[in-house]
């Protein structure tokens, strides 16, 4: 907690009690945590405490010339970063109007939905690591570490990538790393079956997950809820299939929704999606071939590059929901004003706030995870 | 929905007997293009410091290595990037942007150290600890973050530019100005290499944020003759571009040329009288020679608040700059503007005023506080073979001068050139534009000592020659002129083998089996020139300290006499910035000296 929101107040007798329920942890001061009153194990209210981590990105932006700031936009969210770069990118693409390579277009589409299969995969794991079930989150963040092996090959690290730059990406695709993938994957399918017998047929998991933190279709929207969490209410919204971006008006894939809009129904729709994103890499991989050409279109010296005047927001649906950048640029070598509109800081704070008052406090930390909640994007 | 079941789970129990997923204690070997620490090519940097400028955590500083040798003109500064690891963030941005691809990221990415210093280090090609790990981000022309093509000058066509002496080089448009401009990293190798210091990073900074104004205030810091040097300048600044390394340079004379026909000639006046010292200092100065180098000394003392008169022996100003640049190249007006603007800070130019025949250089030793004398190189030499005292063989330098005054010159139907340099190729250009409006048709035949590849003129001046249908004759050199009874027929050459010996010495070795001649009704001799040092007088000669032909100068231009200073061609060799920079060394000099002198009553 940040010294100055501390603030010791006498009470009055009473059976309420005030509980910091966040990350202790001596080297981070002050990270996103929540602040709880409860009565007995019932929450009565909860307030989001937004914290120090990876703060001050908005305003950094602001300081560093465009190329630089490709540098700093994964930092934003660190389970699923390759949105960001893709959002930032093409916030300054659509300012500068310039057109990207079509191979750019599918390799950065690539990126993203792997990303995807890697968030979802932390996703699992973090799910039942909040109701104290460890072992589906080793498995978990082990095979999300065989894409993070395919994200070094692509772009020489593994979880800042900071690959997709304005105008395409940086570097071609290795020799091979198609086929490489393509073995990830079934391997990730593969695994599928053992993460259902440990968690998503789990009698105690779908008992302890099934109506906590639910959520009415009319209170996410009216909330601002958006991504999977959205379609767990059974709104089949995505950013990808409504406006479209890059090349994912030639993908086939469906939108999976549940209607229960509680916790179980937030994972059951995120392991639908994880199929999904293979389901797309696997169209990825194999119309990548065919698609030549630059990776990359002419870009003026990143040292003078003078982004015409204007204002942008662009949007991508990451794994947590649709993220947007909006980006206002008074021309010259640096953006006047970036926007992140993150989803986490939207779940984490406005949501949460809303759903934990009555839920028990072995709940809280479930609810916060399955919203998929990023604290580094809120701190932001 | 399904229930779920409380056995199945039970399943995960057989991963008690698998082997667990841990990493192996040996370092796991780094992806082909991975993005470890640092490794720096030393040999091939040049210090330009860009990967410092576009690091976003400012991990990067550039440190002087004394043992590195600074190399201005070849833009090599003797410092090289040291990696803050407490800092960097592994973007490799530093990489793709680097102008000679000298740094790269190993595949190296494992330090432990207890001590912060051994996070801040200085990389070679070894590495880290000089373990010589592969590399693995490096240079992939795929993703240049630089913009290494020039943009396009418009040019007339050769056949439009053999009509007229009409400036042949169009200039930038705005749009073109602008995206050349924006093509510099800033590094300042330009500024080191040019010989007045010009600020060139400032001035195409100024540019590309489309302040004209800006532009020319930073080229009036070190540079009276800006209209002249953004066309006609020799472009060190070019030859040392860091951008040239893999790229074209950024083409900073077209950039200057650009920023000077930006703004209308009342504020070029205007700029340059910006700061000038208003308060007479009550010292005269006498200026021999209105060239460059004079008249950017002029310009100097001028806006210290000197008064300064310039000694003119011809009727127009510019010295080489106008009657040895062909029109072509430098339009007189425009050699006309930078004159003015010297003279409107009241500098006083007489003009037809002969040094040592209208006035003795003791009248003026003994009329100003100071005597500068930049009379430049107006006297051709002569191969001396024989024949070259026919009266058809003349100098180069006379030549383009009788053109420029407009003297009816005997256009020759078919000319020889002797000369592989710039004068060379100006005397041959100038008689093709002669030719063809007196016959329209060009016969002018070039003959140079070097061979093809070691040309003396600026290559674009050889391409330009040829194009206008100057036939270059290359390693040849001239034996004698062929005299028919009076009249000249042309010009016998041999082959040269060599022209230099063993010390580097000029000492060219012909065959003479390997005779040719060359046809022409004129021969000119474009091989070099000297001053005419007449002016000085018996006395003035015997005094001063001569270092082979020309007056010995300390480093401030100052000669062997206190009262008098030299600068420019006649003691520098022939180039139109070098003189500028003379001009401003030699006049600091001057106003250092007399401003603790007593004024002249």
């Amino acid at each position: 907690m940040r010294p100055e929101n501390y603030k010791p107040v006498q009470h009055s007798a009473s059976h309420e009690y005030e509980l910091y329920f966040g990350p202790n942890h001596p080297g981070i001061e002050g990270n996103y945590a929540l602040k709880c009153v409860l009565s007995g194990d019932v929450v009565q209210s909860l307030r989001a405490d937004g914290g120090y981590l990876h703060r001050g990105f908005e305003k950094i932006m602001e300081e560093r010339l465009w190329i630089q700031n490709v540098a700093l936009v994964p930092r934003i969210c660190v389970p699923d970063p390759v949105p960001m770069e893709e959002t930032y990118a093409r916030a300054v693409e659509m300012l500068g109007g310039l057109e990207i390579p079509k191979r750019a277009q599918w390799i950065r589409a690539l990126m993203l939905e792997a990303s995807r299969v890697c968030a979802h995969l932390f996703y699992f794991g973090g799910h039942a690591a909040t109701m104290g079930m460890y072992s589906n989150m080793f498995w978990g963040v082990t095979d999300r570490d065989l894409i993070l092996d395919i994200f070094e090959e692509i772009t020489g690290a593994r979880i800042y990538h900071m690959y997709i730059t304005p105008g395409g990406v940086r570097r071609d695709l290795p020799e091979g790393v198609l086929d490489r993938l393509s073995k990830v994957l079934d391997y990730v399918e593969s695994r599928l079956p053992e993460f259902d017998n440990l968690f998503f047929d789990n009698a105690v998991v779908i008992n302890r997950a099934t109506g906590v933190g639910t959520l009415t279709t009319e209170q996410a929207l009216s909330w601002g809820v958006t991504g999977p969490n959205l379609r767990a209410c059974g709104l089949p919204f995505d950013v990808r299939r409504d406006d479209p971006y890059l090349i994912y008006d030639e993908l086939d894939f469906d939108i999976p929704t549940e209607t229960a809009g509680d916790a179980w129904a937030r994972t059951l729709v995120r392991r639908e999606e994880l199929l999904q994103s293979i389901r797309i890499l696997r169209q990825i991989i194999a119309t990548l071939p065919k698609v030549g050409g630059p990776i990359r279109c002419a870009l003026p010296n990143p040292l003078a590059w003078n982004v015409p005047a204007g204002s942008v927001y662009a949007r991508t649906e990451s794994s947590k929901g649709e993220l947007g950048f909006f980006v206002v640029s008074k021309g010259g070598a640096k953006p006047w004003r970036v926007h992140v509109r993150g989803p986490s800081s939207m779940h984490a704070v406005h949501v949460l706030e809303r759903l934990g008052p009555g839920s028990r406090l072995e709940d809280v930390a479930q609810i916060m995870f399955s919203l998929d909640a990023c604290p580094p994007e809120v701190d932001r | 929905m399904s229930k779920g079941s409380f056995l199945r789970p039970l399943k995960a129990l057989a991963y008690l007997g698998r082997p667990a997923v841990t990493l192996p204690m040996e370092p796991r070997p780094a992806a082909p293009n991975y993005r470890g620490f640092h490794v720096n090519d030393w040999e091939a940097c040049i210090g330009c410091g860009t990967c410092a400028q576009i690091c976003d955590n400012e991990a990067i500083d550039m440190v002087d290595i004394p043992e590195l040798k600074a190399d201005p003109l070849a833009g090599i500064k003797p410092r090289r990037p040291a990696i803050d690891y407490g800092r960097c963030c592994w973007c490799a941005l530093c990489v793709d942007i680097c102008p000679t691809g000298s740094i790269s990221l190993s595949r190296e990415y494992v330090h432990v150290g207890p001590d912060l210093n051994t996070y801040y280090i200085l990389p070679d090609e070894k590495g880290i600890h000089g373990l010589n790990y592969p590399k693995g981000w490096s240079k992939s022309p795929d993703a240049d973050l630089l913009d290494l093509k020039r943009q396009t000058m418009g040019e007339m066509e050769p056949q439009e530019r053999l009509q007229s002496f009409a400036e042949m080089v169009a200039g930038f448009t705005p749009e073109a100005a602008l995206m050349e401009a924006s093509r510099c990293i800033q590094c300042g190798m330009c500024h080191d290499a040019c010989p007045s210091h010009m600020h060139a990073p400032e001035y195409i900074r100024a540019l590309w944020s489309g302040d004209a104004e800006e532009a020319v205030r930073q080229i009036y810091r070190t540079n009276p003759f800006s209209e002249v040097c953004g066309r006609v300048c020799t472009r060190r600044c070019e030859d040392a571009c860091s951008l040239g390394n893999r790229g074209e340079p950024i083409a900073i004379r077209w950039l200057k040329r650009f920023a000077m026909d930006s703004l209308n000639h009342e504020q070029v006046r205007r700029i340059a009288a910006e700061g000038r010292e208003l308060a007479p200092s009550g010292r005269k100065v006498a200026i021999v020679g209105a060239g460059p180098a004079g008249l950017t000394c002029a310009y100097d003392l001028a806006r210290q608040g000197h008064a300064v008169t310039v000694f003119e022996a011809l009727p127009h100003a510019g010295g080489m700059m106008r009657y040895g640049i062909p029109e072509y190249r430098l339009p007189y007006d425009r050699l006309d503007d930078d004159v003015d603007v010297i003279a409107s800070l009241g500098v006083e130019i007489r003009y037809k005023t002969r040094v040592g025949h209208d006035i003795s250089m003791e009248r003026l030793r003994d009329q100003f506080d100071a005597v500068m004398i930049a009379i430049g190189l107006h006297k051709g030499r002569s191969t001396r073979v024989p024949g070259t005292n026919n009266e058809n063989v003349i100098a180069a330098i006379d030549l383009l001068r009788d053109v420029t005054l407009g003297v009816a010159v005997d256009v020759p139907k078919k000319a020889v050139v002797i000369g592989g340099g710039n004068v060379a190729m100006d005397a041959a250009r100038t008689l093709a534009r002669l030719q063809t409006r007196a016959y329209g048709a060009v016969q002018v035949e070039l003959v140079a000592l070097e061979p093809a590849d070691a040309m003396l003129a600026d290559a674009d001046e050889v391409r330009e020659a040829k194009e206008e249908g100057v036939v270059i004759v290359n390693s040849r050199g001239p034996r004698c002129c062929i005299i028919n009874g009076e009249r000249l027929t042309g010009l016998e050459t041999v082959r040269c083998l060599s022209i230099f010996d063993n010390q580097g010495r000029f000492h060219p070795l012909y065959d003479h089996e390997d005779a040719q001649v060359h046809e022409g009704d004129v021969v000119v001799e474009a091989i070099g020139q000297m001053s005419d040092f007449s002016l000085l007088g018996d006395k003035l000669t015997e005094k001063l300290d001569w270092n082979g032909p020309r007056p010995r100068i300390d480093q401030d231009g100052r000669t062997s006499e206190p009262w008098l200073w030299a600068a420019g061609d006649m003691v520098e060799g022939p180039d139109v910035i070098h003189a500028v920079a003379a001009g401003h060394r030699a006049a600091a000099s001057i106003h250092n000296e007399i401003m603790v002198r007593e004024k002249t009553p």
